[in-house]
């Protein structure tokens, strides 16, 4: 497959996937990043994580909606820089914005929904992320890990709610992040259940 | 445009000022957007003058002031104050402007003026925000009669000596710094006094996020921000939130007997 093409895809995708914090850290050198930079880089890569993880519930649903079997080769790179941006959101949460100031972070899990449910949906990527290699498919068989990385779906809804929940007013936004997630999972639904629906309608 | 004739206020913080370009392109004024950045990106049409704000409610002599002539006829003062939003960050912000005081005076409030309460211009074709319900339009906030005539409260006409920029509330907003900043609102077009408690419009928004009192407060917490700290913007480490944003010692007696924590 690869071997074929004149042109490396794939590390071309992986170097668009970095973008976003290429273009973070050049703000950080360059001060373009407004008066409170620190809210800008966590508000970013919460952005971010968000889309990855969207995009990487998107692979299979293009997959079955376009035939396009290729796709699935950048599902797991695609899934890892959701976790790689998850895991920058919270490293800058806890080391920059309040410079791991321990007690009040733990009050804010503790006291705040938002950041309740958001640390949740980090600490079940954590598993997804160690299981990512090839490897870890074999060892853990195949229906196991699967089932595993169903996981994705609660994590992908709860990272919808933090951002809902953290908006003061204009819940536009976390909207349209929630209509496409609602797209993408109700494909899932519908490709589950309106079968077997079709189907007892065809016997009766 | 510079403001003529401003003269320095004994009650001006000698904290170091935030950057001019900080304190007018970091916002909150939903009127022009929510982003931050959205209210200097979409003012470049908004016209502050001609401007009146028109005053009436429960008092002897309401009327209508144009912003020229409540320029021209009260002295303008500078007025270094801390500004701390309810977001946990915070300003240092070289106010010009007059004491609401002085203005409310001149229309002779009633004895059963108990409230003030004031309302921002809707115009969704200059505020481009209020085409979408996002919050209930026009902006509406209130004072108790004795916070309003507070002398640290100001109506502010500018800053850094200049004339308000549209995105920092032009041509006149509130300025009250013992409270959270949404508090001070912005784009005044009408102070009307009454008897009851106005609600405002984040008291509507959220009601058990936003009190009537809004006090500065690090004891007690916004249910999506502690209030213990807060972030100086161009400041790298957070520092402690002073009770009434340090202005305790002046403004704490307008609040004895209360509980804060219900008063929110």
């Amino acid at each position: 497959m690869a071997g074929k093409r004149k042109i490396p895809i794939k590390p071309f995708v992986f170097l668009v996937c970095l973008l976003p914090a290429f273009w973070l850290v050049y703000g950080i050198f360059t001060g373009t990043l407004g008066a409170n930079p620190i809210e800008t880089i966590l508000r970013d890569l919460g952005d971010w994580t968000l889309r990855f993880l969207l995009l990487g519930l998107a692979i299979s649903t293009v997959r079955r909606l376009m035939g396009w079997a290729w796709v699935m080769r950048y599902r797991r790179m695609i899934g890892l820089f959701a976790f790689f941006y998850a895991f920058l959101h919270l490293a800058v949460y806890i080391g920059i914005d309040h410079f791991f100031d321990w007690a009040t972070i733990w009050k804010d899990i503790v006291k705040r929904p938002y950041i309740t449910i958001g640390m949740t949906a980090l600490l079940l990527l954590i598993p997804l992320a160690v299981t990512s290699p090839k490897i870890m498919v074999r060892k853990l068989g195949g229906a196991r890990w699967k089932k595993l990385h169903k996981l994705v779906y609660p994590i992908a809804i709860m990272g919808v709610v933090h951002f809902y929940l953290l908006v003061k007013a204009d819940v536009r936004e976390p909207l349209i992040y929630g209509g496409i997630l609602l797209f993408l999972l109700g494909e899932r639904l519908y490709r589950r259940y309106g079968e077997s629906f079709q189907f007892a309608k065809s016997i009766r | 445009q510079k403001i003529e004739g401003i003269i320095k206020s004994p009650f001006s913080t000698d904290e170091k000022l935030n950057k001019y370009d900080d304190v007018t392109s970091y916002n909150n004024f939903y009127e022009f957007g929510t982003g931050k950045g959205d209210p200097l990106d979409n003012s470049g049409d908004f016209q502050p003058k001609p401007w009146t704000i028109k005053v009436d409610g429960l008092c002897n002599n309401p009327g209508e002031i144009g912003i020229e002539d409540l320029m021209g006829q009260y002295q303008q003062e500078e007025r270094i104050y801390r500004m701390r939003c309810v977001e946990a960050w915070s300003m240092v912000i070289p106010w010009v402007g007059v004491e609401l005081a002085s203005l409310l005076k001149k229309f002779d409030p009633k004895t059963e003026a108990k409230y003030v309460e004031f309302t921002t211009l809707f115009d969704p074709k200059q505020f481009p925000g209020q085409k979408y319900p996002i919050i209930a339009w026009p902006y509406t906030e209130g004072l108790r009669m004795d916070e309003a005539m507070h002398p640290l409260t100001l109506l502010a006409t500018g800053i850094f000596g200049e004339e308000l920029p549209p995105q920092n509330g032009a041509p006149i907003r509130l300025v009250v710094p013992w409270k959270y900043g949404f508090k001070s609102i912005k784009s005044i077009v009408r102070i009307r006094f009454v008897d009851k408690m106005p609600t405002s419009t984040w008291m509507q928004q959220a009601p058990s996020e936003y009190g009537f009192y809004a006090n500065v407060n690090p004891d007690v917490d916004h249910p999506r921000w502690t209030q213990a700290k807060e972030r100086r913007i161009g400041e790298f480490f957070r520092r402690p939130t002073l009770a009434f944003n340090g202005y305790a010692e002046e403004v704490a007696d307008l609040y004895k007997g209360m509980d804060l924590r219900k008063n929110f």
